[in-house]
């Protein structure tokens, strides 16, 4: 667990969303899956984010900005300084014979760098809207449904599913898929043991997703 | 010496911020498992955050045989938080860790903001500890209470060693949205930047009222903050909130802490000791 004071390279808007891009530092990028927490000018407490790309030198986080510090994240700029923290908690287990990346909205965050891991193993991707459908260019090799159209409607029988989402669809993909990797998301103020604020129902008790997850079979 | 506040860390899921403290203080342990409350369970506020964790505990009987023997290998001292509804619960803790030798001292979360007698019910619980074990005795008051020193006196009369202060004060945080609480219980305790008046007020009146060894704690965030609670009358600070976004933060603090001693012609901070009490300013102007 390292935490480096990282400088800014550029962010870009991806449809809704904004891809903040970081000099890496000494830091590891760490699994596909793992996360970081990144701190957010202003504001007490730092962000969990998952790793969207590991480019040369650099980490690359994929962000919504809904709140005053996801706000704050997304209003940096190029040579602006944050406190970085990670890689932390558990990633997707690599290990799989027919992965399929099922993402939906802002939970396709990790998928770029875990399909880069996978050699661009084939993604459903689901969006409520044009708009935010224009984030799935960052993923290759992805069939994309907007809705009404479920992304659930889009996965095959037989495939190792790997999903990030949002809850109502992870609850579908666990339906659908009892071995699938599902990458949860809970509020975290530390994002490694300390605070116990990120608990979830883990095989019937209530525990810490950071150090548990963010990456947890659905079964 | 610095410590972490209760709740704050786990030492075994970061054993090197452990390391990085003089003491580690656990998580209050009850009689009892506690699952803690259903999320969610902290909420960020402009200045400070919110937390409702429920006293999530294994309960003493797996902190004993399964926890504190891998506390004991971090080889850092042991501060055991204890908490509980009646004053047997107290007792039945202190008495189960009496014999455990790695507990340098037992720190009793008194701090329950509902108690509407806060003197005859610190006088109770720590009494009935003082009964069931040697180790040192910290009370852990509430600064959320008419007249804070009156309290630390009842601890002290009915036998701790020293005050931990402060604990959380209630707040609530409401989604602008829905106009809903945040949390799922409603409120939670409110810690961060805004408790340190609060916590500084209450190390100073209970300086003056019981000159007792007291840690200090409540949204600090730098060593300036550290030395502040010194000056009020802290022997000892401890680090909360900060640990979430900094946990390099205890070797941060000790740094610009000796650095704010030094800046003001000190050897060491202890020599800050309780100078916000003496009347004269002279030593800060000449």
């Amino acid at each position: 667990m390292r935490r480096e004071l990282l400088s800014v390279v550029a962010n870009e808007g991806v449809g809704p969303y904004t891809l903040l891009r970081v000099a890496r530092g000494t830091l590891e990028p760490g699994l596909p899956g793992q996360f970081f927490m990144l701190e957010a000018p202003g504001r007490l407490l730092p962000r969990p984010m998952s790793l969207c790309f590991a480019p040369p030198g650099e980490l690359a986080f994929l962000i919504d900005a809904i709140g005053p510090g996801t706000h704050a994240l997304c209003a940096l700029g190029a040579g602006d300084g944050l406190h970085v923290l990670g890689p932390l908690g558990n990633g997707f287990d690599l290990d799989v014979e027919r992965p399929l990346l099922v993402g939906g909205g802002i939970g396709i965050a990790p998928l770029p760098y875990l399909a880069a891991a996978l050699r661009g193993a084939p993604a459903v991707l689901g969006f409520r809207s044009d708009w935010h459908a224009e984030a799935a260019r960052l993923v290759p090799n992805a069939q994309v449904c907007v809705e009404p159209q479920l992304v659930t409607e889009l996965i095959p029988d037989g495939m190792d599913v790997l999903a990030c989402g949002p809850e109502p669809m992870l609850e579908a993909v666990r339906r659908l898929a009892p071995q699938a990797q599902l990458a949860w998301e809970a509020p975290m103020a530390c994002g490694y043991g300390a605070c116990y604020g990120c608990a979830v129902e883990i095989d019937g008790e209530l525990r810490r997703l950071c150090v548990e997850g963010p990456v947890l079979r659905a079964a | 010496m610095l410590l972490n506040a209760s709740g704050c860390l786990d030492a075994l899921t970061a054993p090197d911020v452990a390391r990085s403290l003089d003491v580690f203080v656990t998580k209050t342990v009850t009689p009892l498992p506690r699952e803690g409350n259903t999320p969610v369970r902290i909420a960020e506020t402009d200045v400070g955050m919110l937390n409702s964790i429920g006293l999530a505990n294994p309960g003493i009987d797996r902190f004993v045989t399964r926890s504190l023997p891998q506390l004991e290998k971090l080889g850092v001292p042991v501060w055991v938080s204890v908490g509980g509804f009646e004053a047997d619960d107290y007792a039945e803790i202190c008495s189960r860790l009496d014999d455990e030798a790695e507990v340098a001292a037992i720190e009793l979360n008194v701090s329950c903001p509902n108690v509407e007698a806060p003197v005859e019910n610190v006088t109770r619980i720590v009494a009935a500890a003082r009964l069931a074990t040697r180790k040192p005795l910290w009370a852990k008051l509430s600064p959320a209470v008419p007249d804070i020193g009156e309290v630390a006196k009842a601890a002290q009369t009915a036998g701790a060693d020293g005050l931990s202060l402060v604990n959380t004060v209630r707040g609530l945080k409401l989604d602008a949205r829905t106009l809903r609480p945040v949390l799922e219980p409603g409120q939670g305790g409110l810690s961060g930047p805004a408790l340190k008046p609060i916590a500084l007020a209450a190390v100073a009146s209970c300086y003056r009222a019981t000159a007792m060894p007291i840690v200090g704690m409540g949204g600090i965030q730098d060593g300036l903050d550290a030395l502040e609670f010194i000056a009020a009358g802290a022997q000892h600070v401890a680090l909360g909130t900060v640990l979430f976004a900094d946990p390099d933060a205890p070797s941060r603090i000790r740094i610009e802490l000796h650095a704010a001693a030094s800046e003001r012609g000190w050897n060491s901070s202890d020599d800050a000791y309780a100078i916000a009490h003496e009347e004269s300013l002279s030593l800060r102007t000449t």
